[in-house]
């Protein structure tokens, strides 16, 4: 097959992979609504559902669609991922459009990794929702046509430095995502309890250990990312480190991070603060990948948006 | 008098503990984030002059007061080191104490049993036999320690240790940029296609020094320029692939090498190294006086204005009788389309094209001004005619004549030194195995007692690492 066949095959392949998440996010959808107003709950006398224990066996099955949905699209998306590469003849990740969906494949891998040790199917409709975004934005906005590299990406460092920086971006994601719902959780607790469908959600101790088991378990490999575009740059640039913005918002997320880490371990820091702080490092991420890339200037200008 | 000393000592202790606190270790690592962020937003001297001077003409009020806040200077202003040295000084005096520590805690045998064992985490009691747990503990390589009727034994010492190795690493990485900015240089130099350049002062078209470079460390070597290809898309116009052949030695004498450089691999020279960094193209021309004989002859380089390497530039003849310029623009594809200027449409030169604008006059070359090679100081001058050449044509005016011979390409040479750079290295590699020992190692600690027929067994996990519960309870159900 020709280049621009295995490009159609790829847009194909993400094209359905969109399908599939919104199935999955509909699941997620009717799972949630379903458990939010338990018909056997409304049936009793006492009429008050929030003191009602819950049976969950009805949407148990619906859950379990669910998540297949999200199996099926992220592999979906992975054969989107890999027919780009082959498209252009190199790994996927030289302008925006590829950076977003393999970033979304990422961030969902992320996500079922983490389903095999801990019942995380409650964050299935938010994370459905974050992929199908960043998928459309992708295909709609940030979509450009499949072409060969420029030499100063022609290099090995593309694949270790790059790769290691977008599965970064995944689990701080999904870091952010889980901290998130611990304020969410923390403030409906204290205006007087859960409702029926947040009462399965893990308890807040859990969302606070699982959101700092992701950061710990990913921010080596994020020093790694840093260290290896250093390396890169002293290649390409003839400097491996410069204050380009792209570096320095590298920097800030590194040293965020690593405040929250400190802040986690050596002064005990748990709970709403921990998960502030956490929410703010994962968006001086987010602010790094969309406002350097877009409107930002410096070396780092490769999300052929320009 | 004593006690002036001892307040002083005193409120410098208070200061020192302060200061090593973990809180304000925290806040001043916090701190140093967020005074990285202006000079993310703004345009920063030291990624390149135009911007900052673009701002300036855009709001000359807030730029100069952003200026007096050094804002366009951020990574090197007095704040913005005052931040990071406070957070060095912190980091090592919380680190330094806690080396100490570790290694006390190496050569030392692991703190006694705790008397009341059922007190501690994951206590249990079974029945089994110490002497054969010691062999076990030991065996899987806990340091134990046993005195009369109980064990205690620690692992995971490596968490501490590679915690502590990766705060000195980051000292390690700043002594690293430190030696690179003081003893380092970088330069530029536009090389035409068939000359040489060797390594002296002179021959940079910008140069700077650290503080303590001198002119002895340049490294000494010649590179000529023997070839340059450029691959363009011709679908997108972008460049793929830029190969620069060059012959090199470390002397004029010396026998040259041939080596290539391209865009992600430089050539080095120790810790000099010589960047493949921009390209363009030189028109060859000469210029004649109105006797007809030759008053310039050679290739001028000219700067790309666009990806297609539409370039401008000037031509400068001091040396005649009036003075002889040329505003000089350079097209490699031309595309002329009426009511347009004229542009290139693609990098390769496929129909190259010379524009000059003639001038006569005075050049102001000798006024003590220093000029751009660039730019035409036309304020003396007179303009005698607009010509645009193909190559092998002249353009005859009345003071005399120019004819396009052909052009060359030209390289733009990055040539940096950083004698700093391979222990930021090192340091940045142990800095990543310092962090993974120190976030997976699990430090735990486990006691056994003998309690009548029976034996009493607890742990603790530092840092409330996962694992222990489970370690402990294998133990009992295989030595029970």
């Amino acid at each position: 097959m020709s280049a621009k066949t295995w490009a159609y095959v790829s847009n194909y392949f993400v094209y359905s992979s969109m399908v599939v998440y919104t199935l999955a996010f509909f699941s997620h959808a009717y799972e949630t609504a379903w458990s939010l107003r338990n018909p056997d709950a409304a049936k009793s006398s006492d009429g008050n559902l929030l003191t009602k224990t819950l049976d969950f066996t009805k949407t148990e099955k619906i859950a379990r669609i669910a998540t297949s949905m999200m199996i099926l699209g992220t592999t979906l998306l992975f054969a989107g991922v890999v027919s780009r590469g082959i498209s252009a003849g190199r790994v996927p990740w030289s302008n925006m459009y590829e950076f977003s969906i393999t970033g979304a494949f990422a961030f969902s891998v992320a996500y079922l990794l983490t389903l095999r040790k801990y019942d995380l199917r409650w964050l299935g409709l938010p994370i459905s929702i974050v992929v199908l975004l960043v998928l459309g934005t992708a295909i709609t906005v940030l979509y450009r046509p499949s072409a060969p590299l420029v030499p100063a990406l022609k290099s090995t460092w593309l694949v270790i430095h790059v790769s290691a920086a977008i599965i970064c971006g995944g689990v701080f994601f999904l870091a952010n995502v889980i901290s998130g719902m611990y304020l969410w959780l923390d403030s409906v607790e204290q205006r007087g309890g859960r409702n029926p469908w947040a009462q399965r959600l893990p308890d807040l101790e859990t969302l606070d250990q699982l959101a700092y088991r992701l950061v710990a378990f990913v921010f080596p490999l994020w020093t790694f990312a840093v260290i290896a575009g250093a390396i890169w740059a002293e290649h390409a640039w003839g400097r491996y480190w410069g204050w380009d913005p792209k570096e320095t918002w590298a920097f800030i997320t590194w040293v965020a991070y690593a405040a929250y880490l400190h802040a986690r371990v050596t002064i005990g820091w748990k709970g709403r603060k921990a998960a502030w702080l956490c929410l703010f490092a994962g968006s001086t991420f987010i602010f790094n990948y969309v406002y350097v890339n877009i409107w930002g200037t410096g070396k780092h200008t490769y999300s052929g948006l320009k | 008098m004593s006690e002036i000393q001892l307040g002083f000592v005193g409120s410098f202790r208070y200061l020192w503990r302060q200061l090593t606190s973990m809180r304000t270790a925290l806040m001043l690592l916090l701190l140093t984030g967020l005074a990285a962020i202006p000079g993310s937003l703004l345009p920063q001297r030291t990624n390149g002059a135009i911007p900052v001077q673009d701002y300036f003409k855009a709001n000359p009020g807030l730029a100069k007061f952003l200026d007096k806040l050094w804002m366009f200077d951020v990574y090197g202003s007095p704040w913005f080191s005052a931040i990071y040295i406070l957070l060095f000084i912190s980091l090592i005096g919380c680190v330094i104490p806690r080396v100490i520590e570790h290694g006390k805690s190496m050569l030392k045998p692991p703190p006694a049993a705790p008397s009341r064992l059922e007190r501690m985490e994951h206590h249990q009691v079974f029945a089994g036999d110490l002497e054969v747990l010691e062999k076990y503990l030991r065996s899987k390589r806990f340091r134990v320690r046993q005195e009369g009727d109980w064990i205690s034994a620690e692992k995971g010492y490596l968490r501490e240790f590679g915690n502590l190795l990766f705060h000195l690493s980051l000292i390690l990485i700043l002594l690293g940029v430190s030696l690179g900015s003081l003893f380092g240089m970088k330069g530029d130099s536009i090389v035409n296609i068939g000359e040489r350049f060797s390594n002296i002062p002179t021959n940079y078209d910008s140069i700077t020094y650290g503080k303590l470079f001198t002119d002895k460390m340049l490294t000494p070597f010649v590179i000529k320029a023997d070839n340059f290809v450029a691959k363009y898309n011709p679908v997108t116009n972008m460049p793929e692939d830029y190969t620069l052949s060059v012959s090199v030695a470390n002397s004029p004498d010396a026998e040259p090498v041939k080596r290539i450089i391209k865009v992600n691999s430089p050539l080095n020279f120790g810790s000099t190294a010589v960047y493949l960094q921009a390209n363009g193209y030189s028109p060859l021309v000469t210029v004649r006086n109105a006797s007809g004989a030759i008053v310039f002859q050679g290739a001028v380089p000219l700067l790309p204005q666009d990806g297609n390497l539409s370039s401008t530039g000037a031509i400068k003849v001091p040396d005649t009788s009036p003075q002889i310029g040329f505003v000089t623009s350079f097209f490699p594809t031309i595309e002329q389309r009426k009511g347009q200027p004229a542009r290139s449409s693609y990098p390769e030169a496929l129909d190259p094209r010379l524009f000059i604008a003639t001038y006569v006059g005075d050049l102001q070359i000798d006024n003590g001004i220093p000029q751009s090679v660039y730019k035409l100081n036309t304020e003396k001058m007179v303009q005698v005619g607009l010509k645009q050449l193909k190559v092998g044509e002249t353009f005859k005016f009345n003071d005399g004549s120019l004819t396009f011979e052909g052009y060359v390409p030209w390289v733009n040479l990055n040539i940096v030194r950083d004698p700093g750079k391979q222990i930021a290295l090192i340091g940045g590699i142990l800095a990543i195995l310092g962090l993974l020992a120190s976030l997976f190692a699990r430090h735990r600690r486990i006691w056994v007692r003998r309690k009548g027929k029976e034996l009493e067994i607890a742990g603790l996990a530092k840092n409330a690492a996962p694992g222990l519960e489970d370690e402990i309870a294998k133990i009992v159900k295989e030595f029970s």
